[in-house]
């Protein structure tokens, strides 16, 4: 006899016929809350979550490597092999209360590095660059219902992002005014004017007298991303806590990509990270009572290198890590078959090793969390991805 | 790609949209030469002068009569969002059509010749009807004669109203003589401010040769041109409100002299005829040579193409296209990509059209101008918008691009690839530099950012 998810690819895989709305759903659950956040840039999975424990770990990290737990500036303790940064207090308290998991060693199934394209594939969820003009999430939002005037996501940012693009009518908001171009990203033209003095000479004037004019303590415009995080887990929250209101969200933030001075327990990663962590909060407190229908995702398209490169960063790499948190989870636990940091476990002899999909983690929120059917989400969601299986057990029974 | 389609794009157009490099790369001169004469057609959907004319002087009426601010506040309001309403309209018009036209180089004469001939909107009603007069005095003119060109602009509302010749007042004409008996202690009299700017901003240029007699003499000249509707009441209530009208009994009568030559009394035709002579005069070929050619090659304008264009001028009975054709041909504005840095108004029209957007939100244009210092038609004075780096090269200037370079990006999002947007806006400008720092990027969004912000794109 046929399996009810055999029985669902078989009607539903290679076609494009519409699931019917019957066929879509495993189990309803209206109240259910999913927040994805993307990490733009590259994150540092063995940052976010240290291998501390790892043989190889202090070796190949060198000076970026974290102290051990218990320690200044050490780790923060999850299962005595990993702990995360020590910027992330926040989320470290989640993790102790079972609301927050971790899936190392984690990555889409793009292979190469370059950053649009690794978006890309991490968002079309067709598998491959460009296998899809829309995103994964978009695709998910049919069987869910809503549309036009009563969508069920939205994106925090001024247009929805390609994973959130598609047929399906999905809202957007962002804060009316200006975004600061961030730190990053001033840098990138800095290295951009520095042949041209006109520009050079220019930028570097403005920048003096923006730090001037507005915080002499964020003269790199820290400060001022971590607001635009926070005001944009917050709103989140409240779009998600709101009656009638969406009940996905997507959050996008930039900032990742530590090619220099990234720093281990303080530095530009930590900042970020602390960033994160406080946005989660953030989050957290405005979802007030929705929180223990939440679960939120945290990816990002591909992790870096294991080593650090000669500007005390590290390049672009392959497998990350992925925070799992909310009040649905079922946390406290570190997921994935971890693939070791010796010669010859990196791939490529320069990155952490994936030995999970992402797709797995996406499938499994789909499926347990919001409910849908495993065959829709498979034909439709991620098409191609039979062999991906869902991850089992993220949320509480 | 070769530069020759690039530079014709963009420097000579309005920036390149997608596609557009590929098309034209065949024969980019003979592309903009094609264009001359293309500008007459305007932008669709907007008024005509007189109708908002007509609607802002019964809203202003009625604000007056009320007495102003406490009585009726709506009033009040009433004027300024209408006024706004019209403003923020013929803005968007001027937006959307320079990010659509395909005839990007009579679009750029358009804007080139509105600022020759400017008017500001920091002066009431000119919100209402600036984008108007680009309309009716300058777009069906600019590939024509200067001196069509010339006549149109002079005697459009917008201009007399702007630089106060509706009520100029010849002191031996009818009214004039009244108002000295009277010993009217209303002001009554003469008005010089549009003659001086038609010779010394307009015509012949500062340094053209006029003294402040001629100054005195020309503004006599064309007392009596003004406007239908020009006050509530009275002397200046006739005509049409928001069309030209020539207003005997204001006008100083008699012969007078200009720059030497004597002009018999001729009522209208008197100033009509100074202008003629002013459009062909050596100093005018001069000035508009010096002012196209800072516009299309360089800030300090190579002499040898100056002095082209002015003998083309002359020896073309003030004609425009064969002073355009001159430029096309000439070597100077071919030889590198980039000798111009973007006003505020060149880099959103550029960005626009690199992303092939025409901006449906009026307002968000208005807010990006305002942002980056060039708020449409708001000079702040009748010399224009300056065509020099100087006056746009502040660091917060900068500043102020990339943060608008950004909120751009984040209106794109990711899903824009900002190499290949480079590639179609920029073709063979696009320098490697500025491709390796966005290839690098951690984010298209972030590319985007950088395209935009990069000395390739602001630059022409």
């Amino acid at each position: 006899m046929l399996s009810r998810r055999t029985l669902l690819k078989y009607l539903t895989a290679g076609s494009t016929v519409a699931v019917a709305p019957g066929l879509a759903f495993a189990k309803a659950n209206g109240d259910a809350r999913f927040v994805l956040t993307i990490l733009r840039g590259a994150a540092d999975g063995l940052a976010i979550a240290a291998p501390y424990a790892d043989p190889d770990y202090r070796k190949l990290r060198g000076e970026l490597a974290l102290d051990r737990p218990n320690s200044a500036g050490g780790v923060l303790d999850l299962d005595g092999f990993f702990g995360l940064h020590p910027r992330l207090v926040s989320t470290h308290q989640r993790f102790l209360e079972r609301e927050a998991l971790l899936v190392h060693a984690v990555a889409s199934p793009y292979r190469r590095r370059s950053h649009f394209d690794g978006q890309d594939v991490l968002e079309n969820g067709g598998g491959r660059v460009g296998a899809m003009r829309d995103g994964w999430l978009n695709r998910a939002l049919e069987p869910l219902g809503g549309g036009q005037g009563r969508e069920t996501a939205i994106a925090l940012a001024q247009n929805p992002p390609l994973v959130l693009r598609g047929p399906e009518s999905v809202g957007s908001w962002a804060p009316s005014r200006l975004a600061d171009a961030d730190a990053g990203t001033i840098d990138r033209l800095r290295q951009l004017y520095r042949d041209d003095t006109f520009f050079a000479d220019r930028l570097e004037q403005a920048l003096k007298s923006q730090s001037i004019a507005t915080d002499m303590n964020d003269v790199d415009g820290r400060a001022r991303r971590a607001e635009q995080l926070k005001a944009n887990m917050t709103a989140a929250g409240r779009f998600l806590e709101a009656e009638g209101g969406p009940r996905i969200a997507v959050v996008e933030t930039g900032g990742w990509d530590t090619h220099a001075n990234q720093g281990a327990a303080n530095g530009a990663l930590a900042n970020q990270l602390e960033a994160l962590d406080s946005g989660l909060a953030a989050l957290h407190a405005a979802l007030g009572e929705q929180w223990r229908n939440t679960v939120v995702v945290v990816v990002t398209e591909f992790g870096r290198t294991a080593r650090v490169n000669g500007t005390r960063g590290t390049d672009h790499g392959t497998a990350s890590a992925a925070l799992v948190l909310g009040g649905a989870v079922n946390g406290g636990r570190v997921l994935g078959d971890w693939p070791g940091l010796g010669a010859r476990d990196l791939l490529e002899a320069r990155d952490l090793a994936p030995t999970a999909d992402l797709r797995s983690v996406f499938k499994g929120v789909l499926t347990e969390h919001l409910g849908l059917a495993s065959g829709y989400v498979d034909a439709r969601v991620f098409p191609g991805s039979d062999s991906v299986q869902a991850l089992q057990g993220i949320v509480r029974a | 790609m070769n530069k020759y389609a690039v530079i014709a794009a963009n420097r000579f157009g309005l920036g390149a949209r997608p596609g557009e490099l590929d098309a034209i790369a065949g024969e980019p001169k003979a592309w903009l030469l094609a264009q001359i004469g293309a500008a007459a057609k305007g932008t669709a959907g907007t008024p005509r002068t007189p109708e908002v004319f007509e609607e802002i002087r019964a809203l202003r009426a009625a604000r007056d009569r009320s007495g102003a601010n406490e009585a009726a506040p709506d009033i009040v309001k009433a004027y300024g969002r209408t006024v706004r309403a019209h403003y923020v309209e013929q803005a968007g018009a001027r937006y959307r059509q320079a990010a659509s036209t395909e005839t990007p180089f009579a679009e750029r004469l358009v804007h080139f010749w509105a600022n020759h001939f400017a008017v500001s909107v920091d002066k009431q009603p000119l919100p209402a009807i600036a984008g108007l007069y680009e309309n009716e005095a300058i777009r069906p003119h600019v590939g024509g004669s200067f001196t069509e060109l010339l006549l149109a602009a002079e005697r459009h509302p917008a201009m007399l109203l702007y630089l106060d010749n509706q009520r100029s007042v010849g002191p031996n004409s009818e009214l004039g003589k009244r108002a000295n008996r009277r010993q009217s202690r209303r002001s009554i009299g003469l008005n010089e401010n549009l003659a001086r700017e038609i010779l010394e901003l307009h015509t012949l240029g500062v340094d053209g040769g006029y003294t402040q007699d001629d100054v005195t003499e020309f503004a006599h000249v064309i007392t009596g041109w003004s406007i239908g509707g020009a006050g509530e009441r009275g002397r200046f209530a006739d005509g049409t409100p928001g069309e030209f009208e020539f207003r005997e009994a204001i006008h100083e009568p008699g012969a007078k002299s200009v720059l030497g030559k004597r002009y018999g009394e001729d009522g209208v035709e008197q100033g009509e005829q100074v202008l003629r002579d002013l459009a062909a005069h050596p100093s005018t070929a001069r000035h508009l040579a010096l002012k196209l050619v800072r516009h299309f090659v360089a800030d300090d304008p190579p002499a040898s193409l100056v002095d082209k264009l002015t003998a083309v001028y002359l020896a073309n009975d003030t004609q425009l296209a064969p002073v355009y054709a001159a430029l096309i041909a000439a070597t100077e504005p071919w030889t590198v990509p980039h000798g111009k840095y973007k006003t505020p108004h060149d880099f959103v029209i550029s960005a626009f059209r690199a992303f092939d957007h025409v901006p449906d939100r009026p307002q968000f244009t208005v807010n990006a101008l305002d942002l980056l210092g060039q708020t449409p038609w708001r000079p702040g004075s009748p010399a224009g918008w300056s065509d020099r780096t100087q006056d746009w090269d502040g660091a917060d200037a900068l500043y102020k691009r990339i943060e608008w370079s950004n909120a751009v990006a984040r209106i794109a999002g990711n899903r824009v690839d900002p190499l290949e947007l480079g590639d179609l806006a920029l073709g063979c400008a696009f320098s490697d530099r500025s491709r390796k720092a966005i290839a690098r990027a951690e984010s298209r969004l972030q590319g985007t950012t950088l395209l935009l912000a990069s000395p390739d794109f602001q630059r022409r």
